[in-house]
């Protein structure tokens, strides 16, 4: 419940902060995915359920802002977490290279899906200008700010995992 | 056995898969729906109404207040040089004024004449700010912090700026109880039915993110058989347009090409409204009239 809460949380904070403070300091226009950082974490932290369900609501809540249509956004970030739990077998809290890549992969793959149904469909062709203005400056931007953002999901998840365990204790 | 079977003393739980398999076919029956109705939009704009624009309005004004700090000493000596300049404007167009006013009166009188509705007059508008913006990167459309509450409805023209220099900035494509979302004229996925206010040619302005950098759009299918128009003419909404109302600013001719086809024209126009600092808008409470089917 207490896990519920706080992801709930977690997930409003992120597009709160992705709305309007970002966009106010946003470099040349572009800013950076935090939904995507905090779908892909809990992907890979909590394994494929979990990354999936918050993966829905963080498309959700954008779908219904400012999407076109409802469950667009929904669906491929969904997947993202889902992929990422995947690789919940193999993560170690220590190590922050797979993290890293990780999400960086996913952003990557979720600036490449967004441009292949919302303007390749549309018959704008120009790739490489669509790579280099938006999908790359994104995906550096949310790096440098999955270097601050990570560490502060992982202390999360760590200190609601040993909260759980007292608990766990306290019943057994 | 099948995994989804409860077992003795076990919490209920719904393997990944099926949960996905689920969602995904949730979503896509959602996306099919919302092609057709709009039946979830109600609900759910109401609910994020209430759980998150509250919190988006506070950082917003938070943040517009700094902003608007750090601007202010920046701009202190700059703005008492404008200032100067924009008092000796007042006085060239006070003058311009009174006899634009004797101008005006002579419209009047030969409109009722005429018995002609008067085109531009005053629309009902409301202000509203600016409290989140798009947080993808792909396209350009904005909350603003009035809904249904304040009388505003889906199709509404949303503009900005003062007086005579008030150009188009979108329209209301969603609207909860206390927040809209404007799709803006410079978004990738919008078009606009304008026209040249000088010879009344009608082209289409379109959004563009390649030329969004440059703070630009495009234009095209412009038929200017007389080739009559000119870098810097004025663009304004048509009166065939479906959604927007008639003579509104929308901006400048920039560049011009004649089209492959040897008939049409088309290029970029520079938007009369500031997008990279617009934070206050202003929205028309009058509809355009639509033709019952």
């Amino acid at each position: 419940m207490r896990r519920k809460l706080v992801t709930a949380i977690l997930i409003l904070f992120c597009f709160l902060l992705q709305s309007t403070v970002f966009q106010g300091i946003a470099f040349n226009g572009i800013s950076p995915n935090l939904l995507i950082v905090l779908t892909a974490a809990c992907g890979f932290m909590r394994g494929e359920k979990e990354g999936l369900v918050i993966g829905f609501f963080c498309g959700l809540i954008c779908d219904i802002f400012y999407g076109d249509v409802i469950g667009f956004y929904a669906l491929i970030t969904m997947y993202i977490g889902y992929l990422n739990g995947k690789f919940s077998g193999v993560f170690y809290p220590e190590d922050i290279k797979l993290p890293m890549g990780l999400i960086i992969v996913s952003d990557l793959s979720y600036g490449m899906i967004c441009y292949i149904f919302l303007f390749l469909l549309r018959g704008k062709l120009n790739f490489p200008f669509y790579f280099l203005h938006i999908i790359l400056p994104e995906m550096v931007y949310t790096t440098v700010i999955t270097l601050f953002l990570y560490p502060l999901i992982l202390w999360i998840d760590t200190r609601l995992e040993k909260a759980e365990k007292r608990g766990a204790q306290k019943l057994g | 056995m099948s995994p989804i079977v409860k077992q003795k003393g076990e919490r209920f739980s719904l393997p990944g898969k099926y949960l996905l398999f689920i969602l995904t076919v949730l979503c896509t029956v959602m996306m099919l729906m919302t092609f057709s109705t709009d039946i979830f939009n109600r609900p759910l704009n109401t609910v994020m109404g209430y759980l998150v624009v509250p919190f988006q309005r506070g950082i917003s004004s938070v943040g517009g207040w700094l902003s608007t700090r750090s601007e202010e000493l920046a701009q202190i000596r700059a703005l008492l040089e404008e200032n100067e300049a924009l008092k000796e404007q007042v006085n060239e167009l006070t003058l311009e004024n009174t006899r634009l006013q004797q101008d005006r009166y002579e419209l009047n009188t030969l409109r009722e004449l005429y018995k002609l509705d008067g085109q531009y007059e005053e629309y009902e508008k409301v202000g509203a700010r600016i409290i989140a913006r798009d947080s993808g990167n792909w396209y350009h459309t904005f909350t603003i912090d009035k809904g249904t509450e304040d009388g505003l409805e889906v199709d509404m023209n949303v503009i900005a700026g003062s007086g005579s220099e008030g150009g188009l900035v979108g329209r209301i494509v969603s609207v909860g109880p206390n927040w809209a979302k404007v799709v803006s004229i410079i978004s990738d996925n919008s078009n606009v039915s304008g026209q040249m206010l000088a010879t009344g040619d009608k082209l289409i302005v379109s959004g563009d993110l390649e030329l969004m950098q440059d703070g630009k759009i495009r234009f095209s299918q412009l038929l200017d058989s007389a080739g009559a128009v000119v870098t810097g003419d004025k663009i304004v909404t048509s009166d065939i347009s479906d959604k927007y109302l008639p003579g509104i600013l929308i901006g400048y001719i920039g560049e011009m090409n004649l089209d492959s086809n040897k008939l049409t024209k088309s290029g970029t126009v520079t938007p009369a409204v500031d997008f990279e600092h617009l934070d206050e808008v202003l929205v028309i409470l009058t509809l355009k009239q639509s033709v019952e089917e």
